[in-house]
């Protein structure tokens, strides 16, 4: 594990870094900032599913689903972001306490 | 008005930089609170987890690490994953070298606090370039003290519990993902929200049908082809207008 951690922390440091090293009029190709731009759209929307959905290697719908609907309901009451786990994970445990979903 | 005060920068301008930077930093740290937390509910320790908030310290990245870790993705799949996160930080650094114009023996602190806050601060305070470094190193430096307290509250509280479980942290970690990408399937206008919500939702798709075939945390590597495929199909029909 602590060598996984400082392998990531090392390379994610060596990425910000590079960008100073690195010529400036990279900046102007397109297709770069297209595609760092896209990158976290596509990360960010499989790891909401997979951790919402995921149980290992199988499908489920369990508390989390539940968690998640809240979440985007006050994402769009432009809760701020503590808020926002806060209520997921409340009512994701709610939920549970009553037997609802697993 | 802009163009008038340009090269200098009152008292009033800095106090509302630094005011902004402190509030930044204050939201990231109550969010540093859920990555101490869910960080420890992964299965890593209180160390472990300060170690990625001091020397990664790019949150989507430690987010996605520890999510794949307690995914059981395996340690290569999580470095994988939170290198192409951070993959953004380069064009960051790339965007405020000129801007920012450190001194070389700068380069490695500036180049750790290059993050969403601080480029987006600088270039907000854009009217010179002395206010876009106060911009950038105020925020930069608030939320790097604020994210490392956070995180430690947020490991030390949850590893203090005996069943993180209990509490629906599980949950916290998916609301951790679609609150940091919220914004970017928001911020744009119309057309382009509706683009980026078609990538978000085509790449959970992949993601989710992905699932039962490939071990815990491939189905997110997988998913980064649909950034690939969209950013060259889009390219293709955009080029004729940038020609214009």
């Amino acid at each position: 594990m602590w060598a996984s951690i400082l392998v990531a922390s090392f390379g994610t440091y060596i990425e910000k870094l590079i960008g100073y090293m690195l010529p400036h009029r990279m900046l102007e190709r397109e297709s770069i900032r297209r595609m760092t731009g896209l990158l976290p759209i596509s990360l960010l929307a499989a790891l909401v599913a997979v951790q919402t959905f995921a149980l290992n290697q199988t499908l489920v719908i369990d508390a989390r689903v539940f968690g998640l609907g809240v979440a985007v309901v006050a994402l769009m009451l432009r809760a701020p972001f503590l808020v926002v786990i806060i209520v997921a994970a409340t009512s994701t445990a709610i939920v549970r306490w009553l037997g609802w979903l697993p | 008005m802009a163009g008038k005060r340009s090269g200098r920068q009152t008292a009033a301008d800095t106090r509302s930089i630094d005011r902004n930077a402190l509030g930044i930093g204050i939201a990231t740290g109550a969010y540093a609170l859920s990555f101490g937390a869910i960080s420890v509910a992964s299965g890593l320790s209180v160390l472990q987890t300060q170690t990625l908030s001091l020397f990664m310290f790019t949150g989507a990245s430690q987010f996605a690490f520890v999510g794949v870790v307690g995914a059981g993705g395996g340690a290569v799949i999580a470095i994988v994953t939170a290198l192409l996160l951070g993959a953004r930080n380069s064009l960051y650094a790339l965007s405020m070298g000129p801007v920012l114009s450190s001194k070389k023996k700068a380069i490695p602190l500036t180049a750790l606090l290059t993050i969403d806050e601080s480029t987006a601060m600088a270039l907000r305070y854009n009217e010179s370039k002395k206010a876009s470094r106060r911009a950038f190193f105020a925020t930069g430096i608030s939320v790097y003290v604020f994210w490392n307290i956070g995180t430690a509250f947020g490991s030390l509280g949850a590893s203090a519990l005996s069943d993180p479980g209990v509490l629906g942290l599980d949950a916290a970690i998916p609301a951790g993902f679609l609150a940091l990408l919220w914004p970017r399937l928001t911020g744009g206008s119309t057309s382009e929200n509706r683009k980026m919500w078609a990538l978000a939702i085509t790449s959970a798709a992949v993601a989710i049908s992905l699932i039962p075939f490939l071990r815990p945390g491939l189905p997110v590597l997988f998913s980064a082809l649909v950034a690939v495929a969209a950013s060259v199909l889009w390219g293709k029909k955009s080029r004729p207008i940038e020609r214009n």
